[in-house]
């Protein structure tokens, strides 16, 4: 890093002070020049006075991980001047607020220190405390824009799109910026080493959180009824689904809604919301964290157990207990896999980015259908939250959802006898009638032993014939689920398996390694059940890597559970902190056990 | 065990209702509960009660928790779907269903063990958001299912079976529900089949969650002396507030009124329904209006006090919204609107990528 339009930075400052107006404006101004940018937000679990960060990263080849290391740092935040000054790489940047005089905290050696007084231009051109603070993050956009080489007729037209109806904001965010851009031209050689150029590589892109996308999906997939129960990461999901609801949604003449949001008492009833109105018909979903995962367990087994199709959107967030709340981790894995008492065992989708959640919500929707249901999409809060930069959605019109077995009033017509849990084409799945349908349609929804007939039972056998076909139906399953995504290098006999949003950095190290030398295969699993071809993978290569974000290896342990492969074939690289993970950590940790040079 | 089917021996006397129906096509499975269980009345009366409404069993959903109570549902209308869902969260399938599907009529079953202690909250919430159905509560004051322990709703010093006295205060289930803005309250004892009827009737009319608290004796651990949930101290401590009696549509309300009550009686109230139906209402006590919350609450509070049960339909808000009402979902229900009407398409999300430039 740290040349032309390759290079990261850094902003720290304190949360519910207005600084994400700014970063975003930077992020996107970045892509709008055409160079591929990516953004992290790292934030606390608070609504006032925490310290904040987000983190940019630049990168003409498209690397799209958090950033190994930080050129420049923008530290806004005198509690974590300490921390903050200790993240720049030898030789890079800090710049500071030199309104006061530099701290002791801020000395180091090794990096250049830069001071521009924000807080002091911003008395003496503004009024207000409230309205310093939102411009003092605008001034420093302005002078990252000197520094940075950030194209002045792009930032100019963001801001008369953000602010062209408020005159008067406009008017304050134009002197803001020329306030900090001015002072950074008159006081520093403008711009640094590391820089931005023009280039013509975002076009076909968007940026995009995970959960817009997720709604995104939903509401194209056909989803009308939604409950949920407030959660962080996971609380911007339903919010855009109701968003893009009254949207697109609304009868423009009677304003009747063509969808029903539900925000319920909890997680327990948001999972019961859901399930009655898949059993109902509907396509049905709920969005939570694992907090709300593990209130929902024991209503995930009866949906399981009666073959009723729901869709869980788990944004996971670090765990145990609360936890880190705004941290991001993949360590629901085991306890989505196996939720609920009894022997249960669901899919469960895993997309990698925004781009590919959209194309999983649509997915998850026709799988819980057609396998009868509770299916789970696991995301995390960097995907969830952040904005990715990613290729465009695109729609297929023909698209028509597939609801499964379902039989009608006319179907009903010709069978002789409705037996709910009778499977006769030996995929485990049983046809199922909804509420409402009449003749022979009517049957019994029970948590309790029942038969393939669906009439209760305590007889072992007639129990046996149902839990065996539930099993069938799990193995079938794998063959419906999206297949492995490969990233494949010439004469590679290590292979890295990971998941999620993993993605990014497993694929930048194996170029990391390629260039020491040490080339890597990728296999990124996108669903549970595993397909066969996942132990394939992991059998045809010398030595295996399970890259993923918890402490316990979990989806390491679901490879060793349900395919058998001995543990010792597999090494763990486990990253858990809660930041999302960056290169770095898997260059070091293969070429730690592989016997090279760390990089 | 399975499921004990009824011989379809059909009487040729049996009465058939406008459908053609009699009454045997809305009864279900044969009950396995024990003899003489309240909860078994109840049944008897839902399947009068719908019978009489001619309500068409394929349009019913029965919904219910876990307990002898929420067995029930198994043994009416067995042409209907029906849902025996987790112990105390009903309320919660009850909502989606509805919500995917506000065509049906949805039949509630719980108990006082799983809609007061486990499922309180769920009760409060479909409460609340006064989902379209039909709730009833059938109330012993003990977990049957699990064999006699005391529930929410058992009064103070009220004993068990073994002879240990409640001493916890009783959440009652009709002053919760007055309390928090339920739309229809009403309380009877599964052993008044002539009071239960036509409250089941109303309350299957009702655009709303009608909550009729039923106390229904659990023969085998709360009949006994002591209990203040028991047939013979619930028959001598009833006292009916309102009488009710339900018009159906096709009749103008004209019928003769019940015998006047001995007291002389308060005046005859006539709330409309949403489907054109009507329920008459009498109180008992001058004075007392079903349609005012806080002389409801009044009333049930005072009987209360004297160790008296009030029954009857106590309260019914006729300007009642429902979920739906209130959410503006559209009239057709939501699993019948076609995909098109759902999906934006292609030319949508092209304009969408657009903004996240
Ligand atoms: C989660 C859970 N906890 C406990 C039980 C055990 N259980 C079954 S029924 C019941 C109580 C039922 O009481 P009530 O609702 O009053 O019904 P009744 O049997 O009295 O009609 C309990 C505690 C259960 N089924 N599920
Ligand atoms: S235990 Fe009580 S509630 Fe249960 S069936 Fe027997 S009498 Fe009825
Ligand atoms: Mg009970």
């Amino acid at each position: 890093m740290n040349g032309v339009n390759d290079f990261a930075f850094k902003i720290g400052t304190v949360n519910g002070t207005g600084s994400a107006s700014a970063n975003g404006l930077l992020m996107q101004a970045i892509f709008r020049m055409g160079i591929p940018v990516s953004g992290k937000n790292i934030f606390p679990s608070n609504i006032q006075g925490l310290p904040t960060w987000y983190e940019i990263r630049v990168s003409k080849d498209g690397y799209m991980a958090r950033p190994s290391e930080v050129d420049l740092v923008v530290a806004l935040n005198p509690a974590t001047y300490a921390k903050d000054v200790a993240t720049v790489r030898e030789g890079g940047f800090l710049l500071y607020d030199s309104s006061w005089p530099l701290p002791k905290e801020l000395e180091r050696d090794g990096i250049q220190i830069l001071g521009i007084p924000f807080g002091r231009l911003c008395v003496q051109n503004f009024e207000g405390d409230r309205e310093r603070t939102l411009l003092r993050n605008i001034a420093y956009a302005g002078a990252l824009t000197a520094l940075l080489g950030i194209d002045m007729a792009v930032v100019e037209k963001l801001l008369e799109e953000t602010y062209g109806k408020k005159p008067k904001l406009l008017a304050s965010n134009h002197t803001a910026i020329r306030l900090g851009r001015e002072y950074a031209e008159q006081h520093f050689e403008c711009p640094l080493p590391f820089r931005l150029e023009r280039m013509d590589a975002t076009g076909g892109s968007i940026l995009i959180d995970g959960n817009t996308a997720c709604a995104l999906g939903a509401l194209y997939a056909g989803a009308t009824v939604g409950a949920w129960y407030p959660i962080t990461p996971a609380t911007s999901l339903m919010e855009a689904f109701k968003a893009f609801c009254e949207k697109y949604r609304v009868d423009a003449s009677t304003g009747e809604r063509r969808y029903c949001i539900l925000q319920a008492e909890d997680e327990l009833a948001a999972a019961g919301i859901v399930i009655g109105a898949g059993w109902a018909g509907a396509r049905a979903f709920t969005n939570t964290s694992g907090p709300g995962i593990s209130l929902m367990q024991e209503f995930i087994g009866l949906a399981y157990y009666t073959d009723i199709p729901a869709v869980f959107f788990d944004i996971q967030r670090c765990g145990p207990a609360t936890g880190m709340p705004t941290r991001t981790q993949q360590a629901d894995l085991v306890s989505l896999a196996y939720a609920s008492h009894g022997d249960t065992r669901h899919p469960i989708l895993f997309p990698a980015n925004p781009r590919e959640a959209f194309e999983m919500a649509v997915q998850a929707f026709d799988l819980a259908d057609r396998l009868q249901t509770p299916l789970f999409v696991a995301t995390d809060l960097d995907i969830g939250m952040n904005d990715w930069m990613v290729d465009r959605f695109e729609w297929d019109d023909s698209y028509r959802p597939d609801r499964g077995k379902v039989l009608d009033a006319a179907d009903l017509e010709k069978l002789k006898r409705f037996s709910r849990y009778l499977d006769v084409d030996g995929d485990g799945i049983a046809a199922r009638t909804l509420p409402g349908v009449g003749g022979k349609g009517a049957y019994f929804v029970r948590g309790s032993g029942h038969d393939k007939h669906a009439a209760y039972t305590e007889d072992s056998d007639a129990y046996i014939e149902v839990v065996d076909r539930l099993r069938r139906k799990f193995a079938h399953a794998a063959t419906l689920v999206p297949r492995p995504a490969y990233t494949l290098r010439a004469g590679a006999e290590i292979g890295l398996v990971t998941l999620g949003g993993c993605d990014a950095a497993v694929r930048e190290a194996a170029d990391l390694l390629a260039a020491q030398e040490i080339p890597v295969d990728v296999m990124r699993i996108r669903a549970f059940p595993f397909p066969e071809e996942v132990r394939e993978f992991i059998e045809s290569h010398e030595r295996v890597f399970v890259v993923e974000q918890n402490r316990d290896a979990q989806l390491r342990s679901l490879l060793t559970i349900e395919l058998g492969i001995a543990p010792e074939r597999l090494t763990p690289i486990l990253d858990y902190g809660g930041m999302p993970l960056t290169a770095r950590v898997v260059v070091d940790s293969v070429v730690r056990h592989v016997g090279g040079v760390p990089a | 065990m399975t499921s004990i089917v009824k011989p379809p021996v059909r009487h040729p006397s049996l009465r058939t209702n406008a459908l053609g129906l009699t009454l045997r096509d809305y009864e279900g499975v044969m009950s396995t509960l024990c003899a003489g269980c309240g909860h078994d009345s109840v049944t008897a009366a839902l399947v009068q009660a719908a019978w009489e409404l001619e309500l068409e069993p394929h349009r019913a959903a029965k919904m219910s928790g876990i307990g002898c109570s929420s067995k029930t549902t198994a043994y009416f209308m067995k042409q209907s779907h029906g849902f025996n869902s987790v112990h105390g969260r009903m309320p919660s399938v009850t909502t989606g269903a509805a919500a995917a599907n506000r065509g049906l009529t949805y039949i509630g079953i719980s108990g006082d063990g799983d809609s007061l202690s486990i499922g309180l909250g769920q009760m409060c919430h479909a409460i609340r958001r006064n989902v379209d159905m039909l709730y009833v509560i059938e109330n012993n004051g003990v977990y049957g299912l699990t064999k006699g322990q005391f529930s929410a709703s058992a009064d103070v010093g009220s004993t068990s079976k073994r002879g240990e006295a409640n001493e916890q205060a009783p959440i009652d289930p009709v002053l919760l529900a007055l309390s928090i803005g339920a739309t229809f309250v009403a309380r009877s004892f599964s052993g008044d089949k002539k009071q239960l009827v036509p409250i089941l009737k109303a309350g299957l009319s009702h655009k709303g969650l009608a909550l009729v608290d039923v106390i229904s004796p659990c023969v085998t651990f709360n009949d006994h002396d002591g209990s203040t949930k028991s047939y013979k101290y619930t028959r001598d401590h009833e006292v009916e507030a309102v009488e009710a009696d339900y018009v159906p549509v096709h009749l103008e309300i004209t019928l003769p009124e019940r015998a006047a009550p001995s007291d002389g009686g308060g005046e005859l109230h006539v709330v409309p329904m949403h489907d054109g139906s009507a329920v008459r209402l009498r109180a008992t006590a001058a004075g007392y209006d079903p349609t005012d919350r806080a002389s409801a609450y009044a009333h049930v509070r005072a009987c209360q006090a004297r160790g008296e049960v009030a029954t009857g339909l106590l309260f019914i808000d006729p300007a009642s919204r429902d979920m739906h009402d209130q959410l503006r979902t559209t009239a057709a229900p939501l699993v019948d609107l076609p995909f098109e009407s759902l999906c934006p398409g292609a030319a949508a999300l092209d304009a969408l990528m657009k903004r996240h430039r």
